[in-house]
């Protein structure tokens, strides 16, 4: 294919050719190309159409702010929607596709929707589709979800990875314009470190898309040689391809840098983009200037550009965008595009400018006083109708125009903490305001200094001033400084047509003159009413134009209307990105248990808690589901002995003169007078009054204890006991710190738990020198230090025993060999949940965090007789009612009838409503002992009910279910067995 | 210590971990032995005076002291982390509740971490996309807590190229494949 | 946002866990004081538009329980200080 619109010049590489498809067409473009670019370079301008009327759409920009060339890259799963082509870098064998169209882009069966326009106005949604209710999720919203849309997502799985990263830097500068790269040189040449970040691939910002000379080169020569100096200086980090998308608190910034997106598919192992976080002592923005449009009649159709677009596609691309162009502009800037465009041989056929008197571009047909007022051409711009100043319309073919309605200052990061930008009369634009992030200034076009030598000053300026410098400021170089000469025209006021505003939500004139009507006159109720800047572009190029409009409807002026509240990201960021490498399977780090290992050969199942991977069962040969292997484990458990991993509950090391106190505080029960050598359950509470934890906590030694936690709560306990410490008791003579992973613990339950036990201990652990509760520093195997602590959490003669980390694994396997006599078997998390629901021990659905010691038959745990975290409050006559709620135990009438937890307790014959809710089953397991399925829950006044019957009721499981109250204690309720 | 019980590393093996990614080394320290001494309230002059007789380095904020047997950084206020040769120091807590007396607490601290040297020509590029330490400003001998991938690890920095890293040694896996992770997509 | 950790110096608040009013701090005697002036100690809270004093917990760091004088409007932190040192200043004891 030719590229029939390729002109001389520009900063492409003619020298490659690089080949690529657009709706299977296949094109070519050179190195340096947009896709927009290459596509207008080989004469197409139709890339797409729009959201609601399915009007064609070709690009209006050459930038990031493009509301319209959307375009879907790339197959599979790297299939990506809403492109901006006039952003896409095209790489060889680049597959882009038009998107929202249906047959093809030039047919699109949904163009019918413009010929109903009237119906699809503002707040259409909320009108028409009201009514009746049930219509809405099955039928209206489907069919407008396929009729107005835009590109659509792959299902599969994104193949590449997104990486995060944090730098520093004593200067942020964001954007490499002359203004950027002015302040960059300045900061860098005083050894400031330095981070300059543009989202183009090419440094240089409108230097590359102008003519100006700066000094003596070409601006965009000299931005080569700014950069090359930068470059060569190891304290500035140059990134290309990298928007900085936010200002966020106390300097910080974030940035995306596209770093694959550029290439067919990342290299191996490559991330496709990176999430910077950016530390910045100070802060330059140096974001530029976006152009911004004339409303007129059917201004979208492909062809109809900002007049800067069309000046930057032949300078800095070599492209022209038609055969014969026009232009139509109410500034100065809008001149240059018919100079830039004669100067490269492209047919201007006429300057239609809204100003009357002034300076006439020679050699072209420049019209004063005139607009354009219509446009036709079915798929792309034939004619426009100029009004002239005289009243006389005249229809003019072109198949390019111009639009140049003035330049707003790209305030968005500098207004990300809410600063309202001020509207300055002279460039008739909004600039930045007070109150912007502290550390951060702005300069050159962004701050509405719209000429080179202005960027270049203001940008060594600024960095002069934000980094305090006092040597002697760098020269500038020599620029044109030509002042700013507009005469607002927002839209032209002509006919009963359409003239478009945000072009990619597709909101007109007449849009916003309903939301006048209506009375959404505020500028917030009028971007919600017509979804003025809510598409992804978020209005860059339409949102002062629309606002401008209800300025001119309700009379007020246009900072008395003011802008709407600009929020990060500037440009679209992928969740992907925000995800980075926190994904699938890297959601979050595992944690392994010191068994994990040998758990793994033996084929367990792992259950995730918390980040921990913990054993849920161990299968054996022939055992085909998991209940099999469960019920042997708790009957080989209590008819021998089992041995669980109990490493993940938390360790908490206690030690000072002051940790029985400490304890005695932090527990709602009495710790001081714990024995040496001893252990002892305890219950913490929040100061709400409500419990918070429970473990058991051993002294071993005069001024050391050992505090166990549930395994959810380590962190929050450790923290809370920090908080005692510090904040509450700071007198205290009290040293914390987590051992939890330090020590391999391991619970060895069963009537031979002693005996197997007494092979691996080097020491007398008789039930006379080792009782129940004992806690000591023992060794095993001949030396290796470890710890004992006599506890039971399943009911049985039980041990827990600790060694370090590293031995963990040997310790359990010494254990299963030197026991080998006694068939020990290893037990997992649903054996260890069955044994401690039969003895009626509280864990994770009992500690819910609405719970009191009261509710869990524990109220007599909370000692009166000192000041213990939550003692008083645990005292509120809500939570000490009579008839509150208790734990208690719970079997079916019918052994074969199956419970479920979460079900809800009723007295027979009650019905199944809310008033009658009796309290809920928090646990519930199969009991191999009992034969049945047993549960534990909270009863209203259930310490009374022990012995009725009731039902449980479950209205989502089908389960209605006559069960017997019984004690929480199932199982050996004396606890003989644990004392044997 | 005890010939029956084989120790274990953090991934399961008998020898230490090591890997190379372009020009990083990552090498698993399995003869490291940890303990962390806080002063007792009030005693802080009295854990100097001891710590100082038993050559213990006791580094001020951010810092960590090279010395022999023992190093230490600094964790918390009146905290530290020290650092001693496992083979000859494998009871590290019991020699160091020994030589400081009862103006400190001492916990053993060896396994609750896994320990990696990096090693590499410059490691300020793996450190941006690892944790938010101004690691090219710091001086050698920085200590800081820090987090990576959502784990909090201690971060000493020894050189431009060289710095250590402690991790919950529960987590070795998942870190370590962080750190491969970035160096891969900075090879 | 950057705390000034006074130790440790800035440091990313991504770091900290954040609780809440300092006046967390000051909790009665449990011996002494009734459910009512409990209830006001945990319960009752300014929620100033402005400068504001509150606790937040340095986790990825020295476990410091820091007080930070911070403006709930502007996010400006004015003071940051050691929540150890406040209590004790405050009289605060054993």
């Amino acid at each position: 294919m030719t590229q029939s619109h390729r002109i001389s010049g520009g900063q492409v590489d003619r020298t490659k050719t690089v080949r690529f498809t657009f709706d299977g067409i296949p094109y070519q473009g050179h190195p340096g190309d947009t896709l927009a670019s290459a596509l207008l370079a080989n004469g197409v301008r139709l890339m797409g159409r729009s959201f609601k009327y399915h009007r064609p759409r070709g690009p209006i920009s050459s930038g990031s702010e493009e509301p319209n060339a959307l375009v879907e890259l790339r197959t599979g799963g790297r299939q990506e929607p809403n492109t901006r082509a006039t952003v896409v870098e095209l790489f060889e064998g680049l597959d882009a596709r038009s998107q929202n169209r249906w047959p093809s882009l030039r047919f699109d069966a949904m163009g019918i929707n413009d010929r109903f326009s009237t119906f699809f106005a503002a707040g259409f949604y909320y009108k028409t589709f009201m009514w009746p209710k049930s219509f809405w999720e099955k039928i209206y919203e489907p069919i407008i979800r396929r009729a107005a849309g835009l590109g659509s997502v792959t299902r599969q799985e994104d193949p590449d990875e997104y990486d995060k990263g944090f730098l520093h830097c004593d200067l942020l500068v964001i954007g490499a314009g002359p203004a950027g790269l002015m302040a960059a040189l300045t900061a860098g040449r005083a050894g400031k470190r330095v981070i300059l970040a543009d989202e183009d691939f090419r440094l240089g910002g409108r230097l590359n898309a102008e003519t100006h000379a700066v000094g003596q080169a070409s601006g965009a020569d000299w931005a080569v040689a700014a950069v090359a100096e930068l470059a060569a200086m190891p304290n500035v980090r140059l990134m290309t391809r990298t928007t900085v998308m936010g200002a966020f608190d106390h300097g910080i910034y974030g940035a995306v840098e596209r770093v694959s997106d550029h290439l067919p598919v990342p290299a191996k192992g490559k991330p496709r983009q990176v999430l910077w976080r950016i530390y910045a002592g100070k802060a330059i923005l140096a974001g530029g200037a976006t152009e911004r449009p004339i409303a007129f009649e059917n201004n979208d159709r492909p062809g109809v550009m900002l007049a800067g677009a069309l000046r930057a596609y032949a300078n800095r691309w070599g492209v022209k965008a038609g055969e014969r162009v026009a232009v139509f502009t109410n500034n100065d800037d809008g001149l240059r595009t018919a100079t830039d465009l004669m100067a490269r041989g492209v047919d201007v056929v006429a300057v239609i400018d809204s100003r009357e008197g002034g300076e006439l571009i020679p050699g072209v047909r420049h019209l004063r006083g005139a607009e354009v007022i219509d446009s036709s051409g079915k798929l792309g711009l034939k004619t426009i109708t100029v009004r002239q100043s005289n009243g006389k319309t005249e229809d003019i073919r072109v198949d390019a125009l111009g639009v140049s309605g003035g330049w707003n200052p790209n305030v968005n990061v500098h207004s990300h903490h809410r600063s309202r930008p001020v509207y300055d009369a002279g460039i008739a634009a909004f600039v930045p305001g007070e109150d912007g992030p502290p550390g951060l200034s702005v300069t050159g076009a962004a701050a509405g200094v719209l000429s080179t030598h202005g960027a270049l000053r203001t940008g060594r300026d600024a960095a002069m001033a934000a980094l305090g410098l006092t040597g002697a400021a760098p020269d500038l170089p020599e620029a044109e400084d030509a002042p700013v000469r507009v005469s607002p025209l927002w839209f032209v006021h002509h006919g009963k047509g359409r003239a478009w505003i945000d072009q990619q939500n597709d909101v007109t004139v007449k849009d916003v003159k309903l939301a006048h009507k209506e009375n959404f006159t505020s500028v917030e109720h009028l971007k919600r009413y017509t979804t003025l800047g809510m598409a992804t572009d978020q209005g860059k190029t339409g949102n002062v134009l629309g606002l401008a409009v209800m300025a001119e409807l309700t009379g007020r002026s246009i900072p008395e209307t003011g802008t709407t509240i600009y929020r990060p990201p500037y440009t679209p960021v992928a969740m992907g990105t925000l995800a980075g490498r926190s994904r699938g399977k890297e959601f979050k780090p595992f944690r392994l248990t010191p068994s994990h290992h040998w758990a793994k050969e033996q084929g367990a199942v792992f259950v995730e808690v918390g980040n921990w991977l913990r054993t849920q069962w161990v299968p054996k040969a022939g055992e085909t589901e998991w209940r099999q292997s469960v019920d042997r484990e708790v009957l080989a458990t209590r008819k021998s002995v089992g041995i669980c991993d109990v490493t993940t509950l938390g360790k908490i090391d206690i030690q000072g003169t002051d940790a029985g106190e400490f304890l005695n505080r932090v527990y709602a029960n009495t710790f001081s007078t714990l024995a040496v050598g001893k252990c002892r359950y305890g219950l913490m509470l929040r100061e709400d009054g409500i419990v918070f934890d429970d473990g058991t906590t051993a002294r071993m030694g005069e001024n050391e204890y050992v505090m166990t936690t549930t395994t959810a709560n380590a962190v929050t306990v450790f923290r809370h006991l920090e908080f005692c410490r510090q904040v509450l008791w700071p007198e205290m003579d009290v040293q914390l710190i987590s051992t939890t992973e330090a020590w391999a613990q391991f619970s060895v339950a069963g009537p031979n738990a002693r005996k197997l036990l007494e092979k691996v201990v080097d020491q007398d652990i008789s039930d006379a020198s080792f009782p129940y509760m004992g806690a000591a520093n023992i060794t095993v195997c001949g030396g290796l230090r470890a710890r004992l602590f006599r506890i039971s959490f399943s009911g049985e003669l039980a041990y827990e025993i600790a060694v370090p980390t590293r031995y963990g694994d040997a310790l359990l396997r010494e254990m299963l060999a030197r026991g080998a006599e006694f068939d020990p078997i290893v037990y997992g998390t649903e054996a260890l949940g069955v044994m401690r629901i039969e003895k009626g021990h509280v864990a994770g659905g009992e500690l819910n965090g609405q719970s009191t010691a009261l509710n869990m038959g524990l109220g007599k745990m909370v000692s009166k007789k000192k000041d213990s975290i939550g003692m008083v409050l645990s005292q509120r006559e809500g939570m000490v009612q009579e008839d509150g709620y208790r734990l208690v135990g719970v079997k079916p009438v019918d052994p074969k009838a199956a419970l479920t937890a979460g079900s809800h307790f009723l007295e027979k014959g009650a019905a199944a409503v809310a008033a009658n809710d009796g309290g809920w089953l928090t646990s519930k397991v199969y009991s191999p002992h009992l034969g049945c399925d047993i549960a534990l829950g909270y009863l209203k006044g259930g310490d009374k009910k022990i012995g009725q019957r009731m039902r449980i009721v479950n209205l989502l499981a089908g389960l209605d279910t006559e069960v017997e109250i019984i004690s929480p204690h199932m199982f050996d309720p004396e606890g003989e067995r644990l004392r044997g | 210590m005890a010939d029956a019980l084989k120790a274990m590393t953090a991934f399961g093996l008998r020898e230490p971990k090591q890997v190379k990614i372009g020009a990083l080394s990552i090498k698993e320290l399995t003869d490291v032995a940890l303990a962390s001494v806080a002063a007792r309230k009030g005693r802080m002059a009295d854990l100097s005076r001891a710590a100082a007789a038993a050559g213990l380095p006791l580094p001020g904020p951010s810092t960590h002291a090279p010395g022999d047997p023992y190093s230490s950084f600094w964790v918390a206020p009146e905290m530290w982390l020290v650092e001693a040769p496992f083979a000859s120091h494998e009871l590290i807590a019991d020699m160091l509740r020994a030589a400081l007396g009862d103006g400190a607490s001492v916990t053993e601290q060896t396994d609750a971490w896994v320990g990696f040297d990096l090693t590499a020509d410059d490691l300020t590029a793996l450190m941006q996309r690892l944790c938010n330490v101004d690691f090219a400003m710091a001086p050698d001998g920085h200590a800081t807590r820090t987090v990576m991938e959502h784990l909090g690890v201690y971060l000493i920095k020894r050189g431009k190229g060289a710095a250590r890293v402690y991790g919950p040694r529960s987590s070795a896996e998942s870190l370590l494949h962080a750190v491969e992770a970035a160096a891969v997509a900075l090879a | 946002m950057i705390i000034h950790h006074p130790i440790l110096g800035p440091r990313d608040a991504q770091e900290f866990v954040y609780l809440g009013d300092a006046s967390l701090m000051d909790r009665p005697d449990g011996m002494t004081a009734g459910i009512e002036e409990f209830h006001e100690y945990l319960y009752q809270r300014g929620n100033p538009a402005g400068e504001h004093r509150e606790l937040w917990y340095h986790e990825q760091g020295d476990r410091s329980w820091l007080v930070v004088t911070r403006n709930t409007v502007t996010h400006e932190i004015t003071k940051v200080e050691l929540a150890r040192d406040v209590a004790r200043a405050k009289g605060r004891s054993k």
